[in-house]
């Protein structure tokens, strides 16, 4: 990434450039919706209306919030060390895992207020030990973290069919999934916990994993900029010789950073698994991993942006699927296609828009003084 | 083994090495630029898609492959937009183009044809059938050379044989040619080619342009050759493969070359081992065998199976010095 230049103001290099960015990513994505032969703005209209319009899409939204949330930390923590971690989709996979064998072994011993904390340690060991091989890959013997990472999401994906087909399915049954966990055991929903109050709202898979999305997100402010190993990070992602000379160990920095992330995506575990799926199964965490790219580069990296951005993600993929609804020419894959213009325009396009923008403040501020002169 | 049997088992590796091959030479073209291209299955699965398309609506095979390789090259020129010109994050763009694929691909497909993302099933018509050589029923009376000369060489699609051809013209044109020495130069040190007076985005540019041409052709075997239309993500990771085996096979045309047949012939001999149970063993699981090129792969990054030496400049994007 090239530095940033000084010729914009601040606010416009924090905020302007990333909004134009992104509404480019969408008036693209708008010409496909025309090509296809539906009006753009209406289909915002169905999006924005089916993903915030009801209790009920609003529950979606928010649910799949939480597995963006968990990804674009992953790969957002990553990014401040420098490092491109495209395995969220593996860490995650395992991740999962994790938190289901754990479920299947204790679900009629314990409950959920006592199992909660163990899924969680569960789902972040998991998840930090498929990212620890590609981590110490890259710390310790040079090879690419992007390419092993690739790798391991494949082996993951190998590894699941193998568990759910020959071990972990039901015993006599066909199908790759494991038994469903106790009802004891599974997450409550947000819907059945307000109902407790009284307050009534329709079922969605918004559970209280949610709130371990905001823990993540403290977490992951107060590490990153307030913690000596935050700095260590930061220093480690801006120049590693530096770094180096700094007094930092930068391979170890790159290990654990990994690890971290990797935690991070494995948490996806504890809202589709425990929360959510109640049972073991193929590809749940589909392609939440990517997604996490587009969170993680549209949110700037912060986890304020990554909140927006995974909630931004969230309406696009509840009110997708309310669009192939309403519109059935448009398929609900049009939010991958989203997903990719954000990743091209606000990722390996970024710079696109700044010299017009330049331009633009360049002549603003060359009339500014003649106004003041007059 | 049943000398048939192995036979046919040799013939389906290298059908499925196919795709690999092509694409392992795109990437490498590209990457001994100095371009690293991890959009290698997003460019085949588009190609897949144009071909099969056009195919179905034209009824022509060639006008289908044509169609592959203009729209493979088009994202090959948009990510060599993004990573030369723009100089952006060439993994970034990667990424974003194997989404564009994998979404745009469904979005017009199910909007064009109706039928949830697939385009028709095609007719012999707008595919490539496999060709017999001459010769195959003058030699079938020759025992062992016969057989073999029908079921190993001949009874390939045209794309095959474009295929192996295309990694002694890759190995040729890195190697022994000006082009070539570029080439490799401007993926190892790019401020010497600039300063040698060559142009370092043009060079580039012709090395993404080779990449989009191969993945083309490689998304146009796929779909209308290898199988009769497009499916939903058809090539189901095969540009990552492809990519493994470039890795593999550490940069270099021949190696990569034996990589792609050897993780081919594993795709063949799973395909082969599903639920046969085999004494001693028991039934193999079919997942590790399938898992094997990616295993492979990560130890020989490990640096367990020799050295993987990347080109020094690739994934860095050329800053002129002014």
């Amino acid at each position: 990434m090239s530095g940033a230049r000084p010729d914009l103001p601040r606010w416009a290099d924090i905020g302007l450039i990333p909004l134009v960015n992104v509404l480019l990513a969408f008036i693209v994505a708008g010409l496909v919706v025309v090509v296809i032969g539906e009006s753009p703005l209406e289909a915002v209209q169905v999006m924005l209306s089916g993903a915030l319009g009801s209790g009920e899409g609003l529950g979606y939204t928010l649910y799949y919030a939480t597995n963006f949330i968990f990804t674009g930390l992953a790969v957002a923590i990553a990014f401040h060390a420098g490092l491109f971690n495209i395995g969220g989709e593996g860490q995650a996979y395992i991740g999962g895992l994790g938190v289901g064998l754990l479920l299947l072994g204790l679900d009629h011993s314990l409950s959920w207020p006592i199992l909660l904390p163990l899924a969680v340690v569960a789902a972040l060991l998991f998840g930090a030990a498929w990212a620890f091989i590609p981590a110490w890959l890259q710390a310790y013997r040079g090879s690419h973290i992007v390419i092993t990472t690739i790798m391991f999401n494949f082996l993951a994906s190998s590894l699941m069919v193998y568990l759910l087909v020959n071990v972990l399915n039901e015993h006599g049954a066909t199908s790759p999934e494991s038994r469903n966990i106790a009802a004891t055991a599974q997450l409550p929903f947000i819907s059945d916990i307000l109902g407790g109050f009284g307050i009534k709202m329709a079922h969605t898979p918004l559970n209280l994993s949610i709130l371990i999305a905001v823990l993540a997100c403290v977490f992951v402010w107060i590490y990153v900029w307030h913690t000596p190993w935050g700095y260590e990070l930061r220093t480690v992602g801006q120049s590693e010789r530096a770094a180096v000379y700094a007094g930092v160990k930068p391979r170890r920095v790159i290990l654990v950073t990994l690890c971290i992330s990797g935690a991070l995506a494995g948490l996806v575990g504890v809202n589709e698994i425990m929360g959510v799926q109640h049972r073991l199964l193929l590809n749940f965490n589909a392609g939440y991993g990517f997604t996490g790219i587009a969170v993680a580069l549209m949110g700037r990296n912060h986890p304020l942006g990554v909140v927006l951005a995974a909630i931004l993600f969230g309406i696009l993929t509840q009110g997708g699927a309310e669009l192939s609804f309403e519109m059935p020419n448009i398929d609900r894959n049009m939010v991958t296609v989203i997903q990719g213009l954000v990743i091209l325009f606000s990722g390996a396009l970024a710079h696109l828009s700044r010299p017009w923008l330049e331009a633009l403040f360049a002549l603003l501020s060359r009339r500014r003084p003649s106004l003041k002169e007059a | 083994m049943d000398p048939e049997l192995l036979l046919r088992t040799l013939a389906a590796a290298l059908r499925l090495s196919t795709p690999l091959i092509l694409c392992a030479m795109a990437g490498l073209l590209s990457e001994r630029s100095g371009i690293v291209d991890i959009g290698l299955e997003g460019k085949m699965l588009a190609a897949a898609f144009a071909a099969a398309s056009m195919a179905a609506v034209t009824g022509s095979a060639w006008l289908a492959l044509l169609c592959g390789i203009v729209i493979a090259t088009l994202m090959a020129l948009l990510h060599g937009y993004a990573c030369i010109t723009q100089r952006g994050n060439q993994v970034v763009s990667g990424v974003a183009i194997n989404l564009l694929a994998s979404g745009l691909t469904v979005v017009l497909g199910s909007y064009w044809f109706q039928q949830g993302g697939q385009t028709p099933m095609l007719t012999d018509l707008g595919r490539f059938r496999p060709l017999e050589l001459p010769g195959v029923t003058l030699l079938n009376g020759v025992p062992i050379l016969g057989a073999i000369y029908r079921d190993l060489v001949s009874g390939y699609s045209l794309i095959v044989y474009v295929a192996l051809i295309a990694v002694p013209a890759t190995h040729w044109l890195v190697n022994k040619t000006r082009f070539g020495l570029r080439l490799r130069a401007v993926g190892e040190y790019p401020q010497a080619v600039d300063t040698a007076g060559v142009s370092v985005t043009w060079l580039r540019y012709r090395a993404v342009l080779l990449c989009g041409l191969l993945t083309g052709i490689a998304g146009t075997y796929v779909s209308i050759a290898q199988n009769a239309g497009f499916s939903r993500d058809m090539t189901a990771g095969q540009g990552f493969i492809a990519l493994a085996a470039m890795i593999f096979g550490k940069w270099r045309p021949y190696p990569a070359l034996g990589a792609c047949l050897l993780f081919g012939l594993l795709d063949a001999v799973s395909i082969r081992l599903q639920g046969v149970r085999i004494a001693g063993i028991g039934e193999v699981p079919v997942q590790l065998i399938q898992a094997l090129p990616y295993a492979l792969t990560v130890l020989l990054l490990a640096g367990f199976i020799g050295k993987a030496v990347a080109p020094k400049a690739s994934g860095i994007p050329y800053v002129k010095e002014r």
